[in-house]
């Protein structure tokens, strides 16, 4: 399944800048480990030590937070879009 | 309207005739108390507007002077507040555009000392904080009030915007159960920040804070909306409380303020 | 050239590696035209100011009145008292603002005569105006000219934006053949033109830098009560009076 990946800027350095990249896979786990073939370096910003998605960054799945459907192995379809959306605390700076 | 006088009728009419607004909204703004959390590049259009739109009382809480590096964005503060507290030179501001705002400054960092007392007298909070520490802790302050957020966020060329309603919907904890650690996230001061980019976040903000003084339309309780300004696109994504989080879920662990600069990894955790 | 304040200043962007000084100088030598300085012209140029950009020319016939301050916020209440037009007023508040930029007022109508005294020296034009019949002027000024504009306009808590380059891309009268009648007391929330005018502030800030994104072809759609944003193709009218002859 080729599968639409929203890539937020502070991680664009990794994809060339690029804010959306393709990426394969049956299930969201399947596309992030595909994510990470094409662009290294993702694995270590989404994953924490123990392989568990790190909790200040949400994987959403079209509009939907995986971590309310079946995470990692939510089932993906051809042209499905994956968000990556980390906690940013810009503001009054 | 009768208790409105001729000028503050013409003053707010552009919006008193929208069927959503009405002699009856505008009534509700003027009887509504906001907080701001920072007067900087989030809080300068969120007070610019709300002040605009008749918004009784504004409290301003921010701890930092004007600096030069400041004016690319915070539209609040002129060159000649360079070395005022920024909480003096907004209330000069607001208060030159509508004298009828009641401006509350708060010169101080928000701590787990002050900040149960000074939610205490606002309906709403707007959030434009720039650091985890104080994001975690509002939030755990404003479940514990029962007090509504709109929160906005910026990174670079995208923010975020949302509004935490305690119990209704998620809180912060929910969409972000634990802060990056130090060093993770690169800060604005070290990525920099479009200056239009908070002007937007922070508009966005005084209008979600407008539609729930008003309850109207759809505000954005449970949904994240995204802007990306060099795509010029807008998405909203679902977010859901999570019935397991430790300050808003069905068995909270969290029932008092603890230590945010602790709990972000900011200080060591002391025995 | 950037001086050692403007890179102070303007550090924050200046870091984004997206603009750094040379996005920053662009900014600095380019000369904008803000038609209409109400809801949108305020904030826009506000923005403007606060980024940088080198000259600001301003231009508005009219003096404020206590219905525009629920919206625009450069204008307060001792300028209503004191009868200053919009366009010294916004330029008041401007310099005060940023002391290292240029703004020019001009208090006048704006007729096919003279648009081009005011905006003769612009690069770009932003319109921030409240109707049609001057929208259609700028339009037409801007397509016999080459300068690209930027257009939008906002009711109640719904609004619209699109950059139109001469050429390139449809031009107002293509998108709307016709225009809609004039509302004498149109109804609007301070936060809609906010909203709009910040839109406005940053694709025109995106255009002089020469970032990717821009709207064109594409009229962005905004509903700020219910977040319906969305973005709709538009397309070249090959009988349009104003651009027609000027593609072929």
């Amino acid at each position: 399944m080729a599968v639409k990946v929203k890539i937020p800027t502070p991680l664009q350095r990794l994809t060339n800048k690029q804010s959306q990249v393709e990426a394969e896979g049956f299930t969201v786990g399947e596309v992030l480990a595909d994510l990470e073939r094409n662009f290294p370096g993702f694995k270590e910003r989404l994953y924490d030590e123990k392989g568990e998605l790190r909790r200040f960054i949400n994987i959403f799945l079209n509009e939907e937070d995986v971590r309310f459907l079946e995470g990692l192995n939510t089932t993906v379809k051809d042209g499905d879009e994956i968000s990556i959306i980390p906690a940013v605390a810009g503001g009054s700076l | 309207m009768a208790d409105f006088t001729e000028d503050q009728i013409i003053r707010y009419s552009r919006h008193i005739v929208l069927p959503q607004v009405g002699g009856k909204g505008q009534k509700k703004i003027r009887e509504s108390k906001v907080l701001l959390i920072g007067a900087g590049g989030l809080g300068s259009p969120a007070g610019y507007y709300l002040a605009a739109a008749g918004v009784g009382r504004l409290g301003i809480v921010d701890q930092d002077e004007v600096d030069l590096s400041n004016l690319q964005r915070q539209i609040l503060h002129r060159t000649a507040d360079i070395g005022r507290p920024k909480t003096h030179s907004a209330r000069d501001r607001i208060i030159e555009l509508n004298p009828d705002v009641e401006v509350v400054p708060y010169q101080t960092s928000l701590t787990s000392d002050n900040v149960m007392e000074i939610i205490e007298d606002y309906d709403l909070v707007v959030n434009g904080c720039d650091n985890f520490p104080t994001r975690y802790l509002l939030n755990d302050a404003c479940v514990l009030a029962d007090k509504t957020i709109v929160d906005g966020s910026i990174f670079v060329f995208e923010g975020q915007a949302t509004v935490f309603k305690p119990h209704v919907g998620p809180c912060y904890r929910c969409l972000y159960p634990e802060p990056p650690p130090p060093g993770m996230v690169p800060s604005c001061q070290e990525a920099g920040v479009l200056g239009v980019l908070p002007g937007i976040i922070g508009s966005i903000q005084a209008m979600e804070a407008l539609k729930l003084i008003l309850e109207i339309g759809e505000p954005l309780i449970g949904r994240l909306l995204l802007y990306d300004a060099l795509a010029t696109e807008f998405r909203i994504l679902k977010i859901r409380r999570d019935p397991d989080c430790p300050v808003c879920g069905d068995n909270p662990t969290i029932t008092e303020l603890i230590d945010y600069e602790e709990f972000c990894g900011l200080r060591p955790a002391r025995c | 050239m950037l001086t050692d304040r403007d890179r102070e200043r303007y550090s924050r962007q200046i870091l984004m590696d997206r603009l750094g000084e040379e996005g920053q100088e662009r900014l600095k030598s380019s000369t904008v035209g803000v038609f209409g300085c109400g809801g949108l012209g305020t904030i826009t140029s506000l923005y403007f100011a606060a980024a940088g950009v080198g000259r600001l020319v301003l231009v508005d016939s009219q003096k404020p009145d206590l219905s525009n301050l629920n919206r625009q916020v450069l204008h307060w209440e001792k300028d209503v008292t004191e009868g200053v037009s919009k366009a010294e007023s916004a330029k008041y508040k401007l310099s005060n603002f940023n002391r290292d930029i240029v703004v020019e007022a001009h208090t006048a109508m704006v007729t096919e005569d003279n648009i081009e005294e005011f905006f003769g020296e612009t690069d770009m034009v932003v319109d921030c105006l409240d109707n049609f019949e001057s929208r259609l002027l700028l339009n037409r000024f801007c397509i016999e000219t080459g300068r690209p504009m930027v257009y939008a306009a906002v009711h109640g808590f719904y609004g619209q934006l699109t950059s139109i380059i001469p050429g390139k891309t449809p031009c107002l009268r293509c998108i709307f053949p016709e225009s809609p009648p004039p509302e004498p007391f149109f109804p609007i929330i301070g936060v809609t033109p906010g909203v709009l005018g910040l839109l406005e502030a940053t694709e025109t800030i995106k255009n002089i830098v020469g970032l990717p994104g821009t709207l064109r072809g594409e009229l962005l759609i905004v509903d700020l009560l219910s977040y319906e944003m969305g973005k709709v193709k538009t397309g070249f009218d090959n009988q349009c009076s104003v651009c027609g002859k000027w593609r072929k």
